[in-house]
């Protein structure tokens, strides 16, 4: 492969400047047709955050809502259609989008590729979950329902047995949710099948699989448990559609269906999603804390190893959404002890983050601050989450607020975090520019804020019992106060965000130059120029530890010495 | 940017290919969704509230089963002929493993329709008709995707295009074939044997 | 080794667990809810066997994560103290350390035994509540759930009512327990009333049960808590608890067909020729639909809409006129009557008692 007919650096330039119509266009088709992994990772990033903007709107209209009892800011199908719509979202057009965004710009270039093994199908992936999200989205113009207009999915994003059913659900608003989570999964099933290619087969020499990154790696373990547990939903909505317009029987209770299978199956997919959104957030962390702490990763192998623990656990855990469906007292019980496991690689990797801070020179920059609050906050939702494995318990907590704030601390707290982070520490290597830090500081500190005004509050209304979906509750049950003060911290979280799209925006035109290594880090990605070439790579790279530009920035003290 | 410092030199290198590191997670992919389907046949046998019932309706289909699984072996055969560059072989073998697979394919389609005109069992009749005709449905959509893929490869045999540097591409491809036939046998033994 | 005496174990660590945390956190907690001056339906407010076994178990749990919580962001808080960069020392690399397999064990280890602790805790608590048999003097009640309402059946007393479900109270020299078979005629629900108990599921095709014992009487409050459809927000539930005596002369009441008073004739005939038979029933009239909620004694109980809205002529009124005013999408049709009939069908559900 490292032969020299390459491109010439320098010829491309993704930046659109002044231009004639004809030059627009053909800059929007090369948007269109491109395979490059990079330029696709834009685009899953883009679209990402695009719908990040949506489902905050729509969270904010849920919140509004609630901010008082019996509001009429939306009406109860509104309500509904914008929760159902609000998860849907945020877990496939933002979460998944943004992570394998995350995984094509980077595991390339991280592995010392110049693309991933299979271009067009990456191409193809990104194209099909654009098609999913625009069919999960057209439905508010066609999936007429009960009142001859628009109207989009409005059962919930798990969706249970029987309201899934033509019977409760008219209308085509279901069939749109179950259509575009079919497209979405086969897009997002070629994806990990490209990942999971690309770092078996596309490494550079020398970079064998315990030296690769630890975002590699844990884009590896997601990528894997994706093709089990994304399958598993498709199949579930194959089901789901063959009952809606086939007549079929498989979640009809009336013909001796079962409405707890349809509940296991979407479970099998769901509680697994959680970790396929939360370990590449965890490969965000693992590369960003090292760089500004000035220190390699703690254990590493202990931090491989408790991703495929983290992995293979999360497939057993499923039915912990379940404790109150009726099971037996040994089917409880046997999966409070599989929930509860999951504790302990989880706990690995926060000691060794931490770890990876004790001793070091700690650079408070803005993508540290977000990961630094990742930790605090992800601790807190590990244990909400042991709270919440607490079967007894959990028969008190499900389906209440303090299990939406448990989430959105992991979802929130611990992703988007993550996310953000991942965003400002890559930014100057994808466009060349550093964003602003001190809108980035204000777009920390007011998140952070945010964030905790909202979703601390949520666990106490669960605990003075208020269920969640609820489009109202009633005056005399307490909850009020606690509401508005939740909905102020949405607010504060929304206009932390828009700092956020305006510093993307910004920084592009008039931020920092960045040059090839702004933070002084040690992975490969951070040796080729900023914005890489398409071939990323002029020469073929040859790596012989973890931190091949540490090894570079100190031939006297070099890491492949120490390496296992 | 060939600038990393070579202090120890890294020897031999060689990893997987893509081919087969894809096809194979598609297949565990595909086995997720199987095993859904088959988890929902077993949990629903003897659910259904009205007949028709399997016992009352379903045929063993000994021969299709056979056909099918001996094309297994013949696409072994026509994999080790391109593999020696014997492109004839190769093309006939392939041609006869397309047959058998044909003849599955046409054997189901018998059995349906005697199920849907003579038994009266559709999709919606029963759990037991969803169930059925999702699961073997299912199969034989593989069954049928496989043929056009295997039917295109062998036009490209027949006008050249295949050749002997192209046998790894081949065998992925197979991979995908012995698959199809691998999920057969627990289609067959849940569906046939174990549900009847 | 040592968990093989788990009960004593057990035993140590919840003393420990309240003398530590329950001090700080939890009196602060109780105070605030435990009496629940705002007349929230807290889970820190137990009446019940199950919520207080529960609650119980909460503060063990409560005590050993945030003990973890206290100890890890310490342990944070300090790391970004002591090791932030200074000024004057920002060009050389700290030392690296790749790890250390002692410290590694140790903190993999750790997370194990208390995972260990709390399993069996839970383990038991779970048998405890979920597998307590049923004694000979408990009640029996038939919960089904519909959108957007509940439906109770007394099976051996051979009531049927709607929305507000009264138990005895259960006491320790007469303890009365009451236990709930769970069944739903359309979606799913759950049956959630924090001060009494955790939720079970109302599921079609899959009958569930749970049971309570209030152990003081009064009025429970709870809701629908699985997303049941349009108005899964006002599918409100009242459990009102009473004294021994009381709960059986409302049996005695409830047992009664429903009240025939001549002076509310247009009404009755105005209920039983209109569509409202269709779906309601009134024992002792020829209205036997059971669709909807049972009215025999719709006079003796204090909301209607299931809890939307409390049981006045005004509200009875305009619920009969359109249902949508309290509950937009509620499953009943607005009736399309006149005034006068709407008046005379009130003034006949009104004597309902």
């Amino acid at each position: 492969m490292a032969d020299q007919t390459l491109p010439i650096a320098g010829t491309i330039d993704v930046t659109p400047r002044r231009r004639s119509a004809a030059q627009m266009l053909e800059w929007l088709h090369g948007w269109v047709v491109t395979v490059d992994h990079k330029r696709l990772g834009i685009l899953y990033m883009v679209y990402g955050i695009f719908f990040l903007l949506v489902a905050g709107v729509e969270a904010l209209a849920i919140r509004i809502q609630l901010a008082w009892p019996n509001n009429h800011f939306l009406s109860p199908e509104t309500y509904n259609e914008f929760f159902t719509m609000h998860g849907t979202t945020m877990v496939f057009l933002v979460g998944m989008t943004i992570v394998f965004g995350f995984g094509n710009y980077l595991v390339p270039l991280m592995v010392g590729a110049r693309d991933m093994a299979f271009p067009r199908l990456n191409a193809f992936s990104f194209w099909l979950t654009a098609l999913g999200g625009l069919l999960l989205y057209y439905s508010f113009i066609g999936g007429f329902g009960l009142y001859g207009m628009g109207a989009a999915p409005d059962v919930g994003w798990w969706a249970y047995a029987p309201l899934t059913a033509r019977a409760f659900s008219p209308g085509h608003a279901t069939d749109y949710w179950a259509l575009s989570l079919i497209v979405m999964g086969f897009g997002t099933l070629g994806t990990a099948i490209n990942i999971i290619a690309t770092t078996l087969s596309m490494r550079c020499r020398g970079m064998s699989l315990l030296r690769m990154p630890l975002f590699v790696w844990l884009m590896l373990v997601v990528s894997g448990l994706t093709l089990v547990t994304i399958t598993p939903l498709t199949a579930a909505q194959i089901m789901l559609t063959i009952d809606r317009y086939l007549g079929g029987h498989f979640f009809d209770t009336q013909a001796g269906g079962s409405a707890v299978v349809w509940m296991h199956f979407f479970w099998i997919f769901g509680h697994p999603e959680v970790y396929v959104l939360v370990m590449p957030a965890f490969g965000i962390a693992s590369e960003i804390i090292p760089v500004f702490s000035r220190k390699a990763i703690f254990g590493y192998p202990a931090m491989v190893a408790a991703s495929v623990g983290i992995a293979f656990v999360s497939l057993g855990v499923w039915a912990h959404h379940m404790f109150t469906v009726g099971m037996t007292s040994v089917g409880n019980t046997f999966f409070v002890l599989s929930t509860m496991l999951v504790g302990i690689p989880t706990g690995i990797k926060i000691f060794n983050w931490l770890a990876t801070l004790w001793g070091g020179k700690i650079q408070f920059r803005v993508p540290m601050l977000f990961c630094l609050a990742f930790l605090i906050q992800f601790l807190c939702a590990g244990l909400t989450g042991i709270m919440l494995s607490v079967a007894p318990w959990n028969w008190q907590l499900h389906n209440s607020y303090f299990v939406i704030a448990h989430f959105h601390y992991v979802l929130v707290g611990a992703i988007v975090f993550n996310i953000f982070a991942g965003i400002y520490y890559w930014y100057p290597k994808v466009t060349g520019r550093m964003l602003d830090e001190t809108l980035g500081k204000w777009h920390f500190w007011l998140f952070f804020i945010g964030f905790h005004v909202t979703f601390d509050t949520m666990h106490f209304v669960g605990f003075l019992g208020m269920p969640r979906s609820i489009y109202t509750y009633e005056p005399d049950r307490g909850w009020a106060h606690l509401n508005f003060v939740i909905s102020m911290g949405g607010m504060v979280q929304g206009i932390a965000v828009l700092i956020f799209a305006w510093n993307l925006v910004h920084s592009y035109f008039k931020g920092k130059e960045a040059g090839n290594d702004p933070w002084d880090a040690w992975t490969l990605e951070w040796a080729v120029p900023s914005p890489p070439p398409v071939y990323n790579f002029a020469a073929d790279p040859e790596v012989h530890s973890r931190r091949p530009l540490w090894d570079l920035k100190h031939p006297e003290d070099p890491d492949w010495k120490y390496e296992a | 940017m060939s600038a990393i410092p070579v202090t120890p030199v890294v020897e031999r290198w060689t990893l997987p290919s893509r081919g087969r590191v894809a096809m194979l997670s598609l297949i565990i992919g595909e086995s997720a969704i199987f095993t859904i389907f088959v988890v929902a046949y077993i949990y629903y046998i003897g659910k259904s509230l009205t007949p028709p019932y399997p016992g009352q309706v379903l045929e063993i289909p000994f021969f299709n089963t056979v056909c099918l699984l001996s094309s297994s072996v013949t696409i072994w055969l026509a994999e080790r002929q391109i593999e020696r560059g014997k492109m004839r072989g190769f093309a006939a073998w392939w041609a006869v493993t397309i047959a058998l697979g044909a003849i599955f394919i046409g054997g189901t389609a018998v059995e349906w329709h005697k199920l849907i005109y003579v038994d009266g069992l559709t999709i919606r009749t029963n759990l037991f008709g969803t169930t059925f005709y999702s699961l073997v449905g299912l199969h034989a959509t593989h069954v049928v995707v496989g043929l056009i893929g295997l039917t295109i490869i062998l036009l490209f045999t027949l006008t050249g295009h295949v050749r002997e540097e192209h046998s790894e591409r081949i065998q992925v491809f197979a991979l995908y074939w012995h698959f199809v036939d691998a999920v057969w046998v627990v289609v067959f033994t849940v569906v046939y044997i174990l549900g009847r | 080794m040592r968990f093989l005496i788990r009960e004593r174990a057990v035993g140590v660590i919840r003393q420990r667990a309240a003398g530590v945390l329950c001090l700080l956190a939890a009196c602060s907690m109780r105070a605030a809810w435990a009496e629940g001056p705002l007349g929230s339906p807290s889970i820190f407010a137990p009446s019940s066997t199950p919520a207080r076994t529960i609650l119980d178990l909460s503060w063990f749990v409560i005590a050993i994560t945030g003990g973890i919580f206290v100890t890890v962001g310490g342990l944070l808080a300090w790391a970004l103290i002591r090791y932030r960069a200074r000024k004057d020392d920002e060009l050389s690399e700290p030392p690296q350390i790749y790890g250390s397999t002692q410290v590694e064990m140790a903190w993999t280890v750790i997370p194990i035994l208390i995972v260990v602790v709390l399993f069996l805790t839970t383990t038991r608590i779970i048998f405890a509540i979920q597998d307590a048999p049923e004694p000979p003097a408990a009640l029996d009640v038939t919960v089904v759930g519909h959108q957007f309402w509940w439906e109770f059946r007394y099976p051996k007393l051979g009531i049927v009512t709607a929305n507000e479900l009264h138990v005895p109270v259960s006491t320790a020299q007469d303890p009365r327990p009451t236990f709930l078979r769970l069944m739903s005629a359309d979606v799913d629900h759950s049956f959630w009333v924090p001060e009494l108990a955790g939720k079970t599921d109302l599921i079609p095709n899959h009958p569930n049960e749970m049971w309570i014992d209030p152990h003081r009487t009064g009025l429970f409050l709870g809701q629908c808590a699985q997303f049941c459809g349009l108005e899964h927000a006002k599918m409100l539930l009242r459990v009102y608890v009473d004294t021994p005596e009381q709960f059986d002369a409302w049996v005695e009441q409830q047992k009664q067909a429903g009240v025939q008073d001549p002076a509310v004739a247009a009404g009755r005939h105005v209920f039983e020729t209109e569509a409202c038979t269709n779906c309601h029933t009134i024992a002792g009239t020829a209205a036997r639909g059971t669709f909807g909620p049972d009215l025999t004694h719709l006079a003796s109980r204090a909301t209607i809409a299931a809890g939307a809205a409390m049981n006045t002529p005004q509200n009875l009124r305009a619920w009969i006129q359109d249902p949508n005013t309290f509950k937009p999408g509620a499953l009943m049709p607005a009736m399309q009557l006149s005034d006068e009939q709407v008046d005379e069908l009130v003034a006949y559900l009104d004597t309902l008692h």
